[in-house]
């Protein structure tokens, strides 16, 4: 399958300190990804690098198989809404239409328009006037009127009410519907982009954790009860988590190989006990490493 | 006076057959939900044979979910014998599914008040342990990983 980023052990650090590490990715074309992790966890970074605003310090990202981040091309077929939706806040709505206009190659005018129009946001009204809900639907609407191959937006729920977010949510989604565009949006909770996305990259700690489709993180992840120590003879298995008991221990696995499914008694869990699993581990690994610090 | 006129026009616009509804605490799987309210609706008639189903766009633009998904529930309605998918029209009903008469309903409640669940009180269940008991046991059934692997 086709890729629309994929990266090789990409490493970003400020003044010595790393935000990202051996970071490998791969996204097939079409996919739409939720970037999660907890602040400072390095979305952002990974991003900043994406859209080509910022170069790394060390590995090799790749757009749709061989466009460089930043690259000319790469910037007609990338939109980027960088957090909280910057916006001219003086300029009026159809100013702001005129000059993403003027500034880009490929502009519909027409969706933008019947968007805007749809979402009953006047066109003469400044955009510092707008609420915040309404601001986050211009940076989309304009964002997509570029027609982009791929759309990069970062925590665009995150100052949105509930009714906002499911507005914003139904525009990305019907464009997504329409088009071949893939979607990487970062946020800091799985739950609110669950129902829209269907790939994840779990990062922590500037790691990723998890990059995968969520039908198969799913479907590799377990939740085994047994004796604390019944797992060690199998090796098919990675413990994420376990919980123990001293009689009874509780297990969150993730299976390698699918098809040699052991002869344990396993359940499914749900995507955010499986999320929560990987940040918990990585909050202990972080503690252990501060200790020995110490 | 003009809301209500606006309100209209996207009502016209966007209406169809059946509009889907999601709940997202049931812990069900979205596009199982859609595949149950469809088989749900042409069980009380509301969907009949020939009738279209919304369009993947237009499941999106109103409940917001990954368009895969309805996709996912579309193919599954189809493999179930319900729906068909025509290239380039949309997707149709096709079939009605296996309809449940009252008499077969109240059959099944009476056969399990009077079988299953006297047993699992005698054996000193509580109502909390039935219940965890049958959704545990409700989602093998469902789970298409167990069932490929219990056949």
């Amino acid at each position: 399958m086709l890729s629309v980023v994929s990266s090789t052990n990409l490493a970003k650090s400020y003044q010595g300190k790393l935000a990202l590490k051996d970071c490998t990715i791969d996204v097939p074309v079409g996919a739409v990804v939720a970037l999660v992790g907890p602040n400072g966890a390095g979305k952002t970074t990974l991003l900043d690098i994406v859209a080509g605003l910022l170069p790394a310090t060390f590995g090799d990202v790749r757009l749709f198989e061989n466009v460089i981040p930043g690259s000319l091309e790469s910037l007609q077929r990338v939109s980027f809404v960088a957090q909280n939706s910057p916006l001219y806040q003086n300029m009026t709505v159809i100013d702001a239409v005129r000059l993403t206009e003027s500034l880009n190659v490929i502009f519909d005018r027409e969706y933008a328009l019947t968007r805007l129009q749809k979402l009953q946001i006047s066109l003469k009204r400044r955009i510092g006037k707008l609420s915040g809900g309404q601001q986050a639907q211009v940076a989309l609407t304009l964002a997509i009127a570029r027609h982009p191959d791929l759309l990069l937006l970062d925590e665009p729920l995150s100052s949105l009410d509930s009714l906002a977010r499911q507005q914003f949510l139904s525009e990305l989604m019907t464009s997504v519907a329409t088009t071949s565009m893939s979607v990487i949006f970062s946020s800091h909770s799985i739950y609110e982009l669950e129902k829209v996305c269907d790939y994840l990259i779990l990062v922590v700690g500037g790691e990723v954790q998890l990059c995968d489709s969520l039908d198969r993180i799913v479907e590799s992840h377990r939740m085994i009860a047994c004796a604390p120590g019944e797992l060690d003879d199998y090796s098919d298995i990675e413990i994420i988590e376990r919980k123990l008991g001293t009689r009874f221990s509780t297990h969150l696995i993730k299976v390698k190989n699918l098809l040699s499914r052991s002869a344990l008694e396993s359940h499914p869990t749900s995507l955010e006990n499986i999320v929560l699993a990987y940040l918990r581990r990585a909050q202990e690994v972080e503690a252990l490493n501060a200790s020995v610090k110490l | 006076m003009s809301i209500n006129k606006a309100a209209r026009a996207a009502n016209q616009a966007l209406i169809s057959v059946i509009s889907f509804s999601l709940d997202l605490q049931s812990g069900v799987p979205t596009y199982l939900q859609l595949v149950q309210q469809v088989e749900a609706a042409l069980s009380l008639g509301y969907l009949v044979e020939g009738d279209q189903l919304p369009t993947v766009k237009d499941v999106v633009s109103s409940v917001a979910i990954n368009p895969n998904t309805v996709l996912k529930a579309y193919r599954e309605l189809e493999s179930r014998g319900i729906a068909e998918g025509r290239p380039g029209v949309g997707t149709f009903i096709i079939a009605s599914p296996h309809v449940i008469t009252s008499d077969k309903m109240s059959a099944l409640r009476k056969s399990l008040i009077s079988g299953w669940l006297r047993e699992a009180k005698k054996a000193g269940l509580s109502q909390a342990a039935i219940v965890a008991l049958f959704n545990s046991a409700i989602g093998e059934i469902a789970s298409p990983n167990k069932t490929s692997k219990n056949s």
